[in-house]
């Protein structure tokens, strides 16, 4: 059976041409970077080259990059790794509901030993409201933090409008690029953030390997003791094939964005349009105003893992924000913030697409798809058409 | 088989459920569970003499909620009521050849349902059996409440 791949936010291929840039350094150019003599020197090279493709990117000094194990990792750092340094009175932070769990859990972490934390609510399209942003951020916050979008439903976030915010009450802000930075460009030289968090595998690269960018002057302090690595940041002998796979990924993605991102818009636009099609179901998140690759729908009297499944047996491969498809059984907190009711959460499924996918994909979901909420809406005690 | 992943008898119930529908000319109708929480079971039942005659079931909720009640009407169908009432969620379980820890609950919510049939059942005849009365903390329509109630039942 063929595969339709649109789960492209839980983990994404990597690219051929990127895994025969890492393979040397597995058998090869195995030597430890710090080592100074000979088997040193290429790992030593090829890590910095790494650094100028990922700096590259989002448009930094290489000095800036800090590899880490992972968008997580990276997060945790620039979450935690600043509060030491923060200012007298400055005891909160400022997340939003559009944040990946690794945020949310993170700052729950730092609220629990003693700090404080307040969490942004989403309008009905999934972005933040700047009226409440205003109203939230003020002089005792040490750190904001904003996903470019919103991880589920896709929903661009008013990055610049916050900005000035932060800056007027002397905060810290980290933005996680981890599901746009592949598909739609960003400069830091633009938009002046103090932190950046990005990912590997979001960018077609391998998995186990991030980094964050840590502006020049920001005061932080490294969560992993060690031989003192990435400038004290991040000790740990550095997983050399991942970062040049990171590398590649991050050169592969500057160079061909423009050219994969309008197709994807176009074929989002298109697989929305046709699910649409189906009597009772809604667009979650905002109609244009969104990630080219995401696509986020309801329907209604259905519930998401029982599509998620007869998906999966017609070869299709999606995710949900059903709470039965999560580990803790809960709906997602960005989709009940955009105020949707539990039940409708539970209906929601979403389609995540890599340059990979073509527009046949579109019109295989949209000819299986109709089928499958007709045959679980006919055993639902909720449909009473 | 890993904490995630169902059963084939779990997956081959979901896909083909036996017994799903609305009944007519029920003898009586019992629900459990709540949209709000994922989950909500509908199971019909007719009785002749003291036997479950006919069983049909609709539910709203994820693969093991559906296979749960579809493995529980196929194990009641043409049982005595005495049986019926004793059927626990393990049998469920096993018929089933194992469920994910995560969705155990789903299995009592279907032995619930049943529960609830049977009472409405004797209610209508009269007979008031409290110890067949569905658990009435199932959620309700305010979101405050409903997460609290929406707990696993163990």
């Amino acid at each position: 059976m063929k595969r339709i791949y649109l789960d492209s936010n839980s983990a994404m291929p990597t690219r051929r041409e990127v895994v025969e840039e890492m393979l040397p350094f597995f058998t090869e150019h195995y030597g430890n970077p710090s080592s100074i003599h000979e088997l040193g020197k290429k790992p030593r090279r090829a890590m910095e080259v790494a650094r100028e493709r990922v700096a590259s990117l989002i448009g930094s000094d290489p000095s800036e990059i800090i590899f880490t194990s992972g968008a997580t990792e990276s997060i945790n750092l620039a979450l935690r790794g600043p509060i030491p340094f923060r200012g007298p009175g400055k005891d909160r932070i400022v997340i939003s509901q559009a944040d990946h769990q690794s945020v949310r859990a993170t700052s729950a972490a730092i609220e629990n030993s003693g700090l404080r934390r307040s969490v942004l609510e989403l309008d009905g399209s999934g972005r933040i409201s700047m009226e409440e942003a205003e109203r939230t951020i003020g002089e005792d916050v040490y750190m904001v933090s904003i996903p470019f979008a919103s991880h589920e439903v896709g929903t661009l976030q008013p990055l610049g409008e916050v900005l000035e915010l932060v800056k007027e009450h002397g905060a810290l802000f980290h933005i996680d690029l981890t599901t746009s930075a592949f598909q739609i460009p960003f400069d830091v030289k633009e938009l002046d953030a103090d932190l950046v968090t990005l990912s590997s595998v979001d960018l077609m690269g391998p998995k186990g390997v991030g980094a964050l960018f840590v502006r020049k002057g920001t005061g932080i302090s490294g969560l992993i003791k060690g031989g003192g690595h990435e400038r004290g940041l991040r000790s740990g002998s550095e997983n050399i094939p991942g970062i040049v796979g990171f590398g590649a990924a991050a050169e592969y993605v500057k160079q061909n964005m423009s050219i994969y991102s309008p197709r994807l818009c176009s074929i989002r636009d298109h697989l929305i349009k046709g699910l649409l099609g189906i009597p009772d179901s809604h667009l979650n998140g905002h109609p244009k105003s969104r990630l080219p690759n995401n696509a986020n729908i309801r329907f209604d009297y259905v519930e998401g893992e029982s599509m998620l499944l007869l998906l999966d047996m017609n070869g299709i491969s999606v995710s949900s924000g059903s709470a039965c498809t999560q580990k803790n059984l809960e709906p997602s907190r960005t989709l009940l913030s955009m105020g949707l009711r539990h039940e409708e959460a539970h209906g929601s499924l979403q389609f995540t697409m890599n340059p990979d996918n073509t527009m046949e994909d579109a019109k295989y979901v949209i000819s299986i798809m109709p089928e499958i909420v007709e045959q679980l809406r006919d055993m639902s005690p909720l449909y009473n058409p | 088989m890993t904490r995630l992943e169902y059963t084939k008898k779990v997956l081959e119930h979901f896909k083909n459920p036996r017994n799903v529908g609305e009944m007519e000319d029920a003898d009586a109708i019992g629900t459990v569970g709540n949209p709000v929480c994922g989950d909500m079971m509908e199971l019909s039942i007719k009785v002749e003499g003291d036997k479950i005659e006919d069983i049909k079931f609709r539910t709203f909720g994820c693969a093991s909620a559906i296979a749960t009640t579809s493995m529980l009407t196929e194990l009641v169908k043409g049982m005595d009521l005495k049986d019926a009432e004793n059927i626990k969620w393990a049998d469920v379980v096993k018929g089933l050849e194992g469920l994910p820890p995560v969705k155990v609950h789903c299995s009592l919510l279907a032995v619930e349902a049943l529960k609830a049939a049977l009472y409405e059942y004797y209610r209508k005849k009269g007979i008031n059996r409290t110890d067949l009365k569905p658990r009435d903390d199932e959620g309700d329509e305010h979101h405050g409440d409903s997460e609290k109630a929406c707990g696993p039942l163990i």
